[in-house]
């Protein structure tokens, strides 16, 4: 298997006529992936890359039986187009969208949850299983087909590493970027849980950066509840304190969220930290042997 | 956006939450005539966005308006964390006989809004919290189903114990929240906040930081701009739509994504070199931001060698290639430039580049030793 995608995900494009909708449709189709529809209100009718457009999620589900929707529209629209997806119910939604208002954010976290979907994002690349499906922005050639599970919270970041796994021989299962803002849907944990069960995965990575106590909680877990392997890196140690540091949650703020304290947070619960990216494929592969 | 203590106490009145009354200047005498009008006795504060002002000796009480006078004077030549301060706010001075803190914020890990109310402000909360963590009381709040004041009332009821102080506080709380929904804030702190000695509960003091993402509905607010929370450099950046903090190191650094721009830095730091800024061109490529990157980066002397680190995904390669060459030739850069490129048109970029003599790592390790060296 692999986790929250794969082959038979039927996906809808939300902002499918806008110009990144436009664009990773291509990439996505390309990929493989299975776009059945896009929705744009009062472009019903129109086609992008030969799918199907249509006003609203509900009728595009009707109409084509998505089980997964991507976001690509405006920020000032996000929190709509979240509702909506979820309100249809939809039990897969990625958000791409950078910059949704952080108190939106909270109230859409605990809309979404209430209909029982999962939201990955927003501000984050997307979701890919390799060699089966993508739902994001990731370029799709570094991925390989495998058995790691990675998780992070950053974009080009996690290219970096999952490069390097793929360099060293080391494919992957499932790849998920759960967003660089404050107030993200899915987050680690619950990821972990997943890959714990997914019988295609043998060892997770982990990437996390400074800003609120996600990594602590995930540590915690990952010592309480995981058999399966994982190995952390976590980027921000040179970071100032009270500066943002691009995402909206990279900051540290009143003392809390800093580098040090999450990787002292991995290290007592026994889950390697490496320095560097490059180090991972090599430490990954002799826990497997063990 | 962080807002200046006058700016945050306009915004309590407007939602009516009692505040001590005040009038902001930016000269001596106008703190004269300010000190007259509020009559008596009148603190003087400072009006900057660093916290320890009280500390830095930013806050007098005068006792006469020539007293308002002289103070005011020598605020306005002060500098607090090297800011220099430029405004000053005359307030009444209030008889106090208990100090309190209350406020709203996001709490990540819960993923609602949380209230939090002590009777022992007046201090810094996050000092409290290590100190006198039992002082501290907190309620999450979901945004959905928005604030009960009888919740309220029960929450606040051990802090605030008299019915008359509890009932004023409630209706404070209140408003306050609908402050925060209403402006997309990130924080909204009262400490103090003030019991007067005829049992009046005001706000002595305000913090308030703006959501940046929520700006955009709030375009009053968005053209305070408040720049002082910024480096020139920073505020450059800002409008050519770059992330970018200043650092006290010599390399500079032009990464593409915050992630990745961080790890960078850390890199630097691991191979015994210093990071003179974190960097991020965004996720759209355009020649344009590589050569504006370049002239901030320029800008500092402290610089001595500048790393680029791209991994192209939504960034192009060969529009990286393109916008190393134009920058140099530019701004004429004399400093030794370390590229590595890696991903979407990589080749094109590394061909575009070998034209003009230059050449890119392909590993990040390989590079930040290069830089290093």
């Amino acid at each position: 298997m692999s986790i929250l995608i794969d082959k038979e995900t039927k996906v809808l494009v939300q902002g499918i006529t806008g110009h990144d909708g436009s664009f990773h449709t291509a990439s996505m189709l390309k990929y493989g992936t299975r776009i059945v529809g896009g929705v744009t209100p009062g472009k019903k009718g129109q086609k992008i890359h030969n799918v199907p457009v249509f006003n609203t999620v509900k009728e595009a589900i009707s109409e084509t039986g998505a089980n997964c929707t991507i976001i690509f529209v405006p920020a000032r629209f996000s929190t709509n187009a979240i509702r909506e997806a979820a309100d249809a119910g939809l039990p897969l939604i990625v958000c791409i969208t950078e910059g949704i208002p952080v108190i939106e954010m909270v109230e859409n976290y605990i809309y979404v949850k209430e209909r029982g979907a999962n939201l990955i994002g927003p501000n984050c690349p997307g979701i890919i299983s390799s060699g089966k499906c993508k739902v994001g922005i990731m370029p799709g050639r570094i991925h390989k087909k495998g058995t790691i599970g990675v998780i992070s919270r950053s974009g080009t970041l996690t290219y970096e590493i999952v490069y390097n796994l793929t360099l060293q021989g080391l494919g992957q299962s499932t790849c998920i970027g759960i967003g660089g803002d404050p107030i993200v849907g899915t987050g680690f944990v619950d990821l972990l849980e997943m890959f714990e069960r997914d019988n295609q995965t043998e060892g997770v990575v982990l990437i996390g950066e400074i800003g609120g106590e996600e990594e602590e909680e995930a540590a915690e877990y990952i010592q309480k509840n995981m058999k399966k392997p994982v190995v952390a890196f976590i980027s921000g140690r040179t970071a100032p304190a009270g500066k943002r540091m691009g995402h909206a949650g990279a900051i540290i703020s009143g003392g809390k969220g800093t580098a040090e304290a999450k990787i002292k947070a991995f290290k007592e619960a026994l889950v390697p930290v490496v320095d560097k990216p490059d180090e991972i494929p090599r430490l990954l592969n002799s826990m497997l042997e063990k | 956006m962080k807002l200046y203590e006058f700016q945050g106490k306009l915004l309590f009145e407007k939602y009516s939450i009692p505040v001590n009354k005040g009038i902001v200047v930016d000269n001596p005498d106008a703190a004269l005539e300010a000190s007259k009008q509020l009559g008596n006795n009148v603190v003087i504060k400072a009006q900057v966005l660093v916290g320890g002002r009280g500390k830095a000796g930013g806050i007098k009480i005068a006792r006469s308006p020539e007293n308002a006078r002289k103070y005011a004077q020598e605020i306005l030549s002060m500098k607090i964390k090297s800011i220099p301060v430029k405004k000053i706010l005359v307030s009444q001075a209030a008889d106090i006989s208990n100090e309190y803190y209350i406020g709203l914020t996001i709490d990540r890990s819960l993923k609602k809004i949380v209230l939090i109310a002590s009777p022992a402000g007046g201090v810094d909360i996050e000092e409290l919290a290590v100190e006198n963590p039992e002082k501290i009381y907190t309620l999450p709040i979901n945004p959905l189903s928005g604030i009960d004041g009888k919740k309220v009332s029960a929450f606040l009821s051990p802090v605030f114990n008299k019915q008359n102080l509890l009932d004023q506080a409630v209706q404070t709380v209140v408003n306050m929240f609908k402050l925060f929904i209403e402006n997309d804030l990130s924080l909204v702190e009262i400490n103090p906040y003030a019991r007067t000695i005829s049992d009046k509960l005001i706000a002595l003091d305000s913090k308030i930081i703006i959501d940046d993402n929520g700006l955009f509905k709030h375009p009053d607010i968005g053209a305070l701009k408040n720049p002082e929370e910024y480096s020139p450099d920073e505020l450059k950046a800002r409008e050519y739509g770059l992330s970018f903090v200043n650092m006290e190191g010599t390399i500079g650094c032009i990464v593409n994504g915050a992630g990745l721009a961080m790890a960078t830095m850390d890199i630097i730091k691991l191979f015994g070199g210093s990071p003179a800024n974190f960097l991020d061109v965004g996720g759209s490529s355009s020649p344009e931001k590589v050569i504006h990157a370049f002239e901030i980066i320029t800008n500092n002397k402290n610089v001595k060698a500048i790393l680029i680190n791209i991994f192209g995904g939504l960034t192009r390669c060969d529009d990286i290639a393109i916008g190393i060459l134009k920058a140099r030739e530019v701004l004429s850069v004399k400093i030794p430039l370390v590229i590595r490129l890696i991903g979407t048109n990589e080749e094109e970029g590394r061909r575009i580049l070998k034209e003009a003599g230059l050449t890119a790592f392909e590993d990040l390790a390989s590079a930040v030793k290069e830089v290093v060296k």
